[in-house]
Formats: structure tokens, sequence, C-alpha cells
């Protein structure tokens, strides 16, 4: 018998093995977190003549055929988007939900996906603005976080949003398939356009229910764990709660206390 | 009784089975124990060099254990309580927390490593036995015992009177009686109708929670959703009034979710009397084991429970659709008092909340 | 291993340079401390009894341990947390130092685990500390009871220390359900909401267990309280002096060992508890503990700051217990609604208290009984010392696995919302996929494991009868390849034979049928016997004898191998084995 096979039936190579996985899996998973936030845009209410037009093209071009060449719907392929307002468009297009790449259950956040410049967005805005009346991109002032008062975001957060994006915002699966994205490293506009359009599953938060300066205290909140406010005692686990700690204390940290009681069990050369 | 063989592990006895009695009688039925295994010395048994290199190995470890306590102690009076940092890995986190736990660990690490290293290397390497006796005790002591109870029994004259055996027994089996009617008795009061009953009534106004603030119906626009509490019992002016007590127990059942649905969506007609335009309020108390059933999903009008899945229908009576809930959520009548906000229409006709026995 | 023996010179050396270095040339006699304390309590008596204790060398038998210093770390940290606990529901608006829920109110208790985790130097490792070695206490229990099941430790004269172990168990989860009550946080309120929902459940009592409970409804002010006074004086209690016992039967019975060379049904083979077990069981103390404070200092759990305040009206998505009631949790969201009906004005929720209430008795009476169970079956009356093998006992370990499987599919239900976002799956479709598996599962690991433990049984005699590969392959003058094979030594041998195996009753008591055809007359409970003894043993392989392995050699490698080959019976491909149906071909 040679050394190496010996080697590889061992125990301790089963546990060094096992915590290699579990390293890799951990790094790969933080490699692959989203990128960060654009510039707050401007209200389309201000908009010209010249960039409806030009956002009329553009609809034309990119999202006609689902929403109707009149935005007005089309069956089942899209809805009407008459009086969804510009702070829907900003919010499904700047995040890569539209245009849909393919159907399913639900449009994904996908960065990557955005193929339009940020004027190109803000034209597409006007133009669906113009259609009829609805909710314009959020003013500056509710978007910064640092004006906001994450403790009474908090309890805003945990009655109105924790049930669904849990109450670290790292999300949760709603009925077949569908689910609430994860709320880390989406822009403030993005959060407020979301409480005030309620895309696809999400409800409408309207300004009666919670008021632009409590969604600004929303943001601060989640904006406050984003930066590490909340992070204390160590790695999260994936903020996952009591799930994430079963499979780390089932793997690495059962792992390290048998690896060791392999070794003591075995006798020295 | 046994379908056993009887003979113990290990011993080389033969065995006397079927299947095997033919067997030449120069061969034994079964392999013998061939006994312990011929010692094999480690290293430091023979290579004093080796042994040296343990001691130092060990009194390494021990010494490291030392310095891991004399961080600790540094780093509990040296280190700002309030730092935090970006650890490689982890990210942000309280250094002064890592500081802590990595100099407890190596202080304990170093004693174990270092005994258990210890133990291998240098302390004695040779298996020894123990032998082992049967747990039934020899038939004098069997014997002694039961003289004894039997004398004991007798001694007490329990053979001759056994009006004192059942007595004594009867008074012992009760005697811990008063002690557990009182704390049973003391523990809670009984349940009457209260889990019948709510804090909504005829002409509570339906609050936002946790603004603790009125609803006018125009506020409640199609797709979105408005968690609910009675008057009185939300806001920060309920929060200094009421009893701690008073108030959980109020948002343990009395909480309602409000949403205003399409009129031509509601496939009930008494879902739609019992709403105001469309617009319905129902238990948010799960029918299953009473979690907040929070999750609506303004698309399809599901409202599902996040504890375990149960799935009502907001558009059909909150009927269930799947998950474990038998029961819809009990709807609240609303209607719009003079002033325009939106209230209730008195108490929910059912029970809120789980299932009990007498509910009916 | 090799039959040749090692020379002992080394060890002779060795003990001779002990003696020159200077070993006292006097006979040693009892320190001072400890001839006090013999001359009034006779302490040499008890210390010549106890340091002499042999252990034998096996990780798997520090499973156990890890569960025993697990507790100990538990009982320390959380001594030092309830010196800052304030165990009250009491209403409280929070003012320290962590932002996001300064102002915010909250009850007495959640506060005060927030000051512990952010106002007292080093609270928060204490309560990682405290929590992470309470996950690791009931791993460890949990590692060690399938090690003792696996093994038949359990057998005569161990049951009643099965038994502990496995109220043990119970309480030691019913101990963290407490714990994981008390902060008060957004999850834990959750729980105790839930905990609420299937007490309310119980047929007749349930609202007055509930308000008994409550002191009052759901949440009340009291259960806090009361679950504190559990969580550190009457559980613990429990769990300590229950503990002792456990160990005070280890120490009578003295420790099962694994088969080998010299180990036998009447002795115990391994290290003395003086000195090496003393370093070796204590410094794996302080390696649980270390490596326990490692994890903590590392890895966060359970951030009640981040979950906020417990208020019923509020639910965060996610909702899940810690994993030990994953089982009943997951129970609970399989259970179809159709199982609650009313009959005559009453509810029978079957939907939530047969996950619940009787879940949790059953689950663990089914474990205390077991040994019985299979005593009985067995009808083996003797002491066994010597552990199985899990393979050669191929329908006990199967049944374990398979009762494993059903308990892991309840269990891994209760995640069906974090596998849903994490593999991008439906939770319907998910939790439909549980209920099937939770009777398919047990049924295909059960005939798995039963076929793996057989061929594994196969493997060893193979093994035994024809060598191990040596690694030289061989021309033989045909010119075909072979490998080597070189035979076991007497040792190696041991283990692989040293079984007995059982038979099943059918067997052993003759057929069915008397000479006339006629069945024999039999109680019920003896025909039960002997079918749940043909269940367990009818299907079994057979350990090699000497004569087996004599007739290998005698005909020579080749030749057995072709014997093997034609044997008509593909089941039974080897000389020895037994399989299932056989005993009936005799009439």
């Amino acid at each position: 018998m040679t050394k190496l096979p010996a080697l590889r039936r061992s125990p301790i190579a089963l546990v060094v093995l096992l915590l290699l996985g579990l390293t890799m899996t951990g790094t790969a998973y933080a490699a692959f977190k989203p990128a960060a936030p654009v510039n707050p845009m401007e209200q389309a209410a201000n908009a010209s003549e010249e960039d409806i037009e030009t956002g009329r093209k553009l609809f034309l071009a990119n999202c006609a055929s689902c929403h109707g060449t009149n935005a007005q719907g089309n069956g089942t392929a899209g809805p009407s988007l008459v009086g969804v307002g510009a702070a829907a468009v900003d919010f499904q297009v700047s995040t890569g939900r539209m245009p849909l790449a393919e159907p399913g259950v639900q449009a994904p956040r996908n960065a990557r996906a955005v193929n339009f410049s940020e004027e190109e967005i803000y034209q597409m805005a006007a133009f669906v603005h113009s259609l009829g009346p609805g909710p314009d991109v959020p003013e500056p002032e509710y978007l910064d976080a640092s004006q906001g008062d994450p403790a009474n975001g908090g309890k805003l957060f945990r009655t109105n949003c924790a049930m669904c994006h849990n109450s670290s915002g790292s999300g949760g699966a709603l009925t077949r398939g569908k689910y609430a994205p994860d709320l880390m490293n989406v822009t403030p506009a993005h959060i407020y356009e979301a409480m005030q359009t309620g895309p696809q599953s999400m409800p409408v938060f309207n300004d009666d229910n919670i008021t632009p300066e409590e969604k600004r205290d929303v943001i601060a909140f989640i904006k406050d764990i984003e930066e590490g406010g909340s992070s204390y005692g160590g790695h999260s686990l994936g903020s996952l709660g009591p799930a994430g700690d079963a499979l780390f204390v089932w793997t690495f940290g059962i792992a390290l206390i048998i690896g060791a009681a392999v070794w003591l069990g075995r006798k020295a050369s | 009784m046994s379908n056993l063989p009887d003979t113990p592990h290990g011993t080389a006895v033969p065995a006397t089975t079927e299947g095997h009695s033919d067997r030449s009688l120069a061969v034994p039925d079964r392999f013998e124990n061939p006994g312990m295994p011929p010692h094999a010395p480690r290293r430091a048994d023979v290579d004093p060099r080796a042994a040296k290199r343990a001691e130092r190995q060990v009194a390494s470890l021990f010494l490291l254990s030392i310095l891991g306590t004399l961080g600790f102690l540094v780093a509990y009076f040296a280190i700002d309580p309030e730092a935090r940092g970006h650890v490689p890995g982890i990210g942000l986190m309280s250094l002064y927390h890592l500081a802590l736990g990595l100099t407890l660990a190596i202080s304990l690490l170093g004693i174990g490593f270092g005994a258990v290293h210890w133990a291998k290397t240098l302390m004695p390497g040779e298996e020894i036995a123990e032998e082992r006796h049967p747990q039934r005790s020899d038939e004098e002591t069997r014997d002694a015992a039961a003289q004894i109870l039997s004398d004991g029994y007798r001694g007490a004259q329990l053979h001759r009177r056994p009006l004192l055996l059942f007595t004594a027994g009867g008074a012992l089996a009760l005697f811990a009686l008063p002690l557990a009617v009182q704390v049973v008795g003391g523990l809670g009061p009984l349940p009457g109708d209260r889990l019948a009953r709510t804090h909504w009534r005829q002409g509570t106004r339906l609050m936002v929670d946790p603004a603790g603030t009125p609803i006018r119906p125009e506020h409640v626009t199609q797709g979105s959703v408005f968690h609910v509490m009675p008057e009185g019992f939300v806001g920060e002016e309920a929060e200094h009034e009421l009893d701690a007590d008073e108030l959980l127990v109020a948002k343990g059942k009395d909480s309602v979710i409000l949403v205003r649905l399409n009129p031509e969506d509601i496939r009930s007609q008494k879902e739609l009397d019992w709403g105001y335009e469309g617009i319905v309020a129902y238990s948010k108390v799960c029918t299953h084991v009473g979690c907040p059933v929070a999750l609506y999903e303004q698309q399809t009008h599901h409202l599902l429970c996040p504890c375990h899945q149960s799935t009502f229908d907001m558009t059909d009576d909150c009927k269930v659709i799947f998950g474990p809930a038998k029961r819809p959520l009990p709807q609240l009548r609303i209607s719009v008092d003079e002033e325009g906000y939106l209230q209730a229409e008195g108490d929910f006709e059912e029970p809120v909340g789980p299932s009990y026995w007498e509910r009916g | 291993m090799t039959t040749t023996r090692v020379p002992q010179g080394a060890d002779h050396l060795r003990r001779h340079g002990r003696t020159t270095a200077g070993a006292p040339p006097t006979k040693p006699t009892l320190p001072p401390g400890v001839g006090w304390a013999d001359e009034r309590v006779g302490a040499a008596k008890g210390m010549r009894f106890l340091l002499n204790k042999v252990f034998p060398d096996h990780w798997s038998f520090l499973l156990g341990e890890i569960a025993m210093y697990s507790m100990i770390i538990c009982l320390i940290t959380g001594t030092f947390l309830t010196f800052w606990f304030v165990p009250s529901m009491g209403h409280t608006v929070y003012d320290g130092q962590y932002a996001p829920l300064q102002g915010v109110g909250m009850s007495e208790a959640y506060k005060s685990t927030l000051d512990i985790s952010f106002e007292i130097k080093g609270g928060l490792l204490i309560r990682q500390l405290h929590h992470w070695a309470a996950l690791l206490f009931i791993v460890g229990i949990a590692l060690h009871m399938a090690r003792v099941f696996f093994t038949g430790a359990f057998r005569k004269p161990r049951e009643i220390n099965w038994v502990i172990g496995t109220v043990l168990s119970l309480l030691a989860v019913i101990e963290g359900f407490a714990g994981y009550s008390l902060p008060d946080d957004l999850l834990s309120g959750t729980g105790i909401r839930a905990m609420a929902g299937f007490m309310q459940s119980a047929p007749v009592i349930g609202t007055y267990m509930t308000f008994m409970v409550f002191g009052g409804e759901f949440p009340g002010e009291l259960i806090i309280p009361r679950l504190y006074i559990a969580h550190v004086l009457l559980l613990p209690a429990l769990l300590v002096g229950l503990f002792t016992l456990h160990i005070m039967l280890v120490v009578v019975h003295k420790h099962t060992q694994y088969p080998g060379p010299g180990r036998t049904n009447d002795n115990v083979v391994g290290f003395p508890l003086l000195p090496v077990y003393t370093a070796k069981a204590g410094g794996f103390f302080f390696i649980v503990f270390g490596m326990t404070a490692l994890i903590s200092a590392f890895v966060a759990i359970n951030p009640v700051w981040v979950f906020g305040p417990y208020d019923p009206t509020q639910v965060t998505a996610g909702s899940q217990p810690d994993f030990y009631m994953w089982f009943s949790d997951g129970a609970l969201r399989l259970l179809p609604g159709w199982l609650e009906f009313t009959v005559f004005g009453t509810t029978w929720s079957f939907n939530i208290f047969l996950g619940s209430l009787l879940l949790l008795p059953l689950v663990w009476t089914i474990a205390g009984v077991y040994p019985f169970v299979e005593q009985w079956i067995t009808g083996d009356k003797r002491e066994h010392h010597i552990l199985d093998r899990p393979r050669n006992n191929p329908v006990r370990t199967a049944v374990g696995v398979a009762a494993i499987s059903m308990y892991t599919v309840l269990a891994l239900a209760t995640v069906n919302d974090i596998l849903a976002i994490k593999l991008n799956l439906s939770i319907n479709d998910i939790t439909i996929a549980f209920r099937t598996l939770f009777f398919v599962a047990p049924v295909v690991s059960f005939w798995i494991t039963k076929r793996l433990c057989l061929a594994l049984q196969r493997a060893d005699r193979d093994k035994v009868l024809h060598g191990r590969e040596a690694g030289i392959i061989m021309r033989s003058a045909e010119g075909r390849f072979e490998e080597e094979h070189e035979e076991l030594d007497p040792y190696t041998r041991w283990p692989l034979v040293q079984y007995e195996p059982i038979r099943p009753l059918s067997l052993t008591e003759g057929p069915d049928v008397n000479e006339r055809g006629v069945s024999r007359r039999r109680q019920m409970t003896h025909r039960l016997r002997r079918s749940m003894s043909d269940f367990y043993f009818a299907d079994r392989v057979e350990p090699v004898t000497p004569a087996e392995l004599a007739a290998a050699h005698h005909h020579g490698e080749q030749e057995a191998i072709e014997a093997i080959e034609q044997h008509s019976d593909p089941v039974n491909a080897i000389p020895g084995e037994v399989p299932h149906g056989r005993h009936h071909d005799d009439h």
C-alpha cells in the first residue's frame, strides 16, 4: 500500500476536504455580490417635449411588444403602463428587470442587463409619465439616508417589510417560486420607488400609508444594515437566522471538533 | 428461550449451530481471538531526540496558552470596546470581540492540544486490559438481599397488617395533591370566552400600525396594503397608557390587514358586503398557529404566512388554498364614520387565531 | 500490520531509562492533602477505584464528551449571563449605544440582552459562546446517540442508560427552546407564538393549558419569567442530575469497546484514567471550549438586534427555530389542513397537535423503547460489551438510517422557504416534494442501507477468504494478469470474523407448521415475534469459519472464484450467506 491512498482514506482528509469545499463556496458567494448605486434622477414632470418624444421612440422599440404600442397593455403579455408613473419606469428599467429577458414567475433584478443610459431611462419615464398621472421619481431630499431616523425606519420595516424581505433585508420566499429580493446594494431611489409603486408581487405603500419622511427612515434603516451597522459578532452566515447557524454547526463547527477527536484517538507514530 | 448460541463474544468455545456441525473436528467452528497484538513502540519511546522534540512541542503549546491568556487581559483593558473594523472574509465586525474571542481560544486550545499531545507522545503508549465482571450479583449476595427485604417486610408487620400498607400507600399517593392544586390553580385564569373576543367594537377606528393614524378610504389605493390596529391600542400614547400586558395581548389578536381590491375581482358577496367599496379587512392572525399572516402579494391577492406557508385567497373570503391551515381568516366588517375615516362595524363574528377545542 | 512480533526492547529501554532517570527509590506515599482526605473520607479507596479505570481509544467515544463539555461550557457562560439578564416582559425604551434601536419600545428582557451584547465588556463573546455551545451540545448528543444506536451499545446491561440518554436529549431540546425564547426578539417571540398555538390545539385541555402556562392570554407578561426559571433552574437541575447518573452508570458498566484482537466481552482494553485519560479527556475539554471560543470569535450567532424586539403584529421572513426543533416545525409545515375537523361542536386540529404535542413524545418514546423491542425480538438476555460493527446488524442499521431519513425530511421541511430562495424553486413544489419524501425516503434508505451492509459483509468475507490486494500484479503461465493477494494476519482478520450472526426464530425454532402440515398454535405475540425476527435476521451474511478458510486455501484462489461464479443463486454468491427464504426450502 502506498502512502497516498492511505491518506485519502484518512478521516482527517475528509475533514480538510469538507472545510475546503465550504470555504470555496463562501468565497464564491461573496464574490458574486451585485455592484452599487447610481445617482437619483430628475423629476419626470419637468421633462421637455423632446425628451418625451425620444422616450416614445425608445418605448416603441423596446417595450411595445408586451405593453402595446400605446402602452395600454397587451393582454397577458404585459400590463397597461398608463398611470404607473415615472417612478415605476425608473425602478423597472434601471434595475434591469425590464425589458423582460424571458418570461418567468418574476422579473429578476439584473444590474448587468441594463442596456440604457440614464438619459434614455429618463426619456422613457417621461413618456410614460405623459400618458397619465402617476408617482414621479422621488425628490432627492427623501433619498438622503443620513437625514433619516433608522430606529423609526426599523419599526416601519418590521411591520411592513420584514415579513417578506426578512428583518435583515436578506430576502424571502413567496408563493410558487416568487420571492422578495435581497435589499442589500439597492439604491435609495429604487427602494423608494419600490415602496411607492409596488412592483410585481410587492404591495404599494403610498404616501398616506408611509409618508415620504418615513420612507426615508426605512431607507436609512436598510442602508445602516448594508454599511455594517448591525455587524458586531463576526460572519453573518448570509443573515439567514437559525438556518445559517445550523448549516455551520453541522459542517464546520462539528468538523473542527471531530477532527480534533480523530487526532486524539489515533496512536502517535 | 434464547435463539442464540450461548457463547459470549470473543471466547473460543466452539459454537454448536446447525449447518456447521458436519465440519471436521480438527478445525474449530469459529476463529479464536488472537489476543493482544504485539506492542509497536512510538518514535518517542525509542528515540530520545524524538521524545525531547515532543516535550518541546508540548511545552510550546502550554506557553502559547499562557500568551493567549495574557493577550486576553491586554485586549480586555487596552482595546476600545467600540472598536470595529473590516476583517477579510467576514466584513465589518467588532474588533474588541474578535480580540477577546481569539485570545481566549488560543489560551484554551494551547492547554487542550498540549495535554493531548503529551498523552499521545510521552505518556505510556501500551494499552492495558481491565477485567469485567457480570453486573448480576452472585447468588449469595442476591439471597442475602432477599433475606433483608423479607425481614424488613415482616419486621414492619406488613404481612399481617395489610391495612397499614394500603393506608400508607394512599397517604403517600395523595400528599402532594395540595401542592399540585396550589400551583396549577394559581398559574393562570380560566380561559372563559376571552379567545373568542378582540378589542374591535362598533365604531372603533382602523389605525395604521405603528404610526397610529386613522385611515380614509381614498388612502387605500388599489395594490396597497395597510397593517392596522384598533384605535387606542397603537401608537405612542397607547404605549404609555396601557400596561405592557394589555398592549401585548391586543397586538396578539387584534391586528388586521387592510387592502383594496377591485370589486369585480371579489368572488364572495359576503366579502364585498362586509368591506367598503372593495376595501376589505381581515384578521392578520393565522388560523394555524397564530403567526401574523402578513405577506400580501398584490398581483395574485394571496396572503402567505411566513411561519408555515399557509396561503389564503383574499378575493374569496380568505379561504385556504395551500398549506397547513384549515379555516379562512375571519373578516372584519368595516364602514366609514361621519368624519370619513374607516371604522369597524363590531367585533369579528368568530374567534380569531389558532384553532382550539371548544371553538366549534 | 504484520504477524512478526516487534522486539519489545525499545520499551524495556524506556522503562530502564526511567528508573535510571531518578524514579523514587522508596515506595511512594500519599501526598499530604490526599492523606488527610483519606483519613476522613477514605479518599484513597475512591482513587484506587477510579484512577485505574480503563478507557478505550476511539474518536467516536468522544462524541458524548463533546456533548458533556458543551453542557459544561453552557453552565459556565449561562451563569455569567444571569448576572445581567433581566427576565421581564415589562415595557421599556432603549437608550443604549445601538443606534438603529434608540427610542424603540421593547421588553426588559430584550433590552438587557442588547446591553449584554453592547454595554458589557466581552458580553457578546459570552452570549455567542453560550449559543454556539448550546448548538454543539445538541449536535454532540445527536451524534453520540447515533453512535450508540448503530453499534448496539444500548444492549444489556446498558438499556437503562439508553433510556436516561433519551430523556437527557429531550431535556436538552426543551432547554434549548426555552433559552432561545428568552431574549424576546422577533424570532424567539414567533417561536413562543407557535408554541401557544400548539398547546391551544390540544383536545379538551388546550385552552386551559395555554392560559396556565402563559398566565392568561397569549403572550401576557409571565411567559419569559417562567421560561427563565425553567431554563436556569428546573431543566439544568434535571439535566445535571440525570447526566451524573448517566456517567455513574458508565463507570459501573465500564466502557464498551469495538471488536479487535485481545478485546473480549470480559475485559476493556485501553488507557488508564491516570495519567493518559486525565490528559486526553481533560485536554479535550479545553479543545472543545477553545474551538467554541474560536467559532464564537469569528461567526455571529443570534444577533437579536437585527431581528428587532418581539411585537406580536410583526414577523420576519425566514422564521425558523434552532435546528433541534426543526422536525416539529417541519411537520407543521407538511401536515395538510384537512386534518382539522369539527365533531359535535368541538374542533380537532390534528394538523397542529400531530406535528407538535404528539410528535415530540412519540419520537422520544420510540427511541426510548427500542432496546427493549430489539431484545424481545432476539430473545438475547446476555450482557454485551463488544460493539457491533453497524454492517453486522444490517436491519438495525437500516432501521436507524430510515428513521434518520424521516427525521431529516421533517427537519429540512422547516427551511423550505430558505431552500426556495437559495435554489430558485417554488415553495409549494418543495412542500409537496417533502410530503412525498417523508414516505418514500425511509423505504429507499432502508433498502439501500441494508443492501450496503450485506455488501460490506460480503466484502469482509472476501477479504478474509482471499486476502487483501498486495498491489503486485503477477502474470500467470497462460498470460493472464492477476493481482497477488496477501493473506490477512490473525489480528487483522479477527474483527472481520468475530461477530455472531443472529439467526431468525423460524430457523432456530423450526417451521411454522408441524409434520402434518397444520399450523402450530402459537400466541399472536409470538407470531409477531417470529415475523419480526425474520424481518431482522432472515437476510444475513455469516462470518468466515476456519473450515471455510481452509477450504479456500485448499482449492486455491482461482477455483474458489470459479465456484462462486458458477453458483446458481446470484444473491447467494458467497458461501455462508443465507438469503431470505432459504430456510423454507427445507419442506
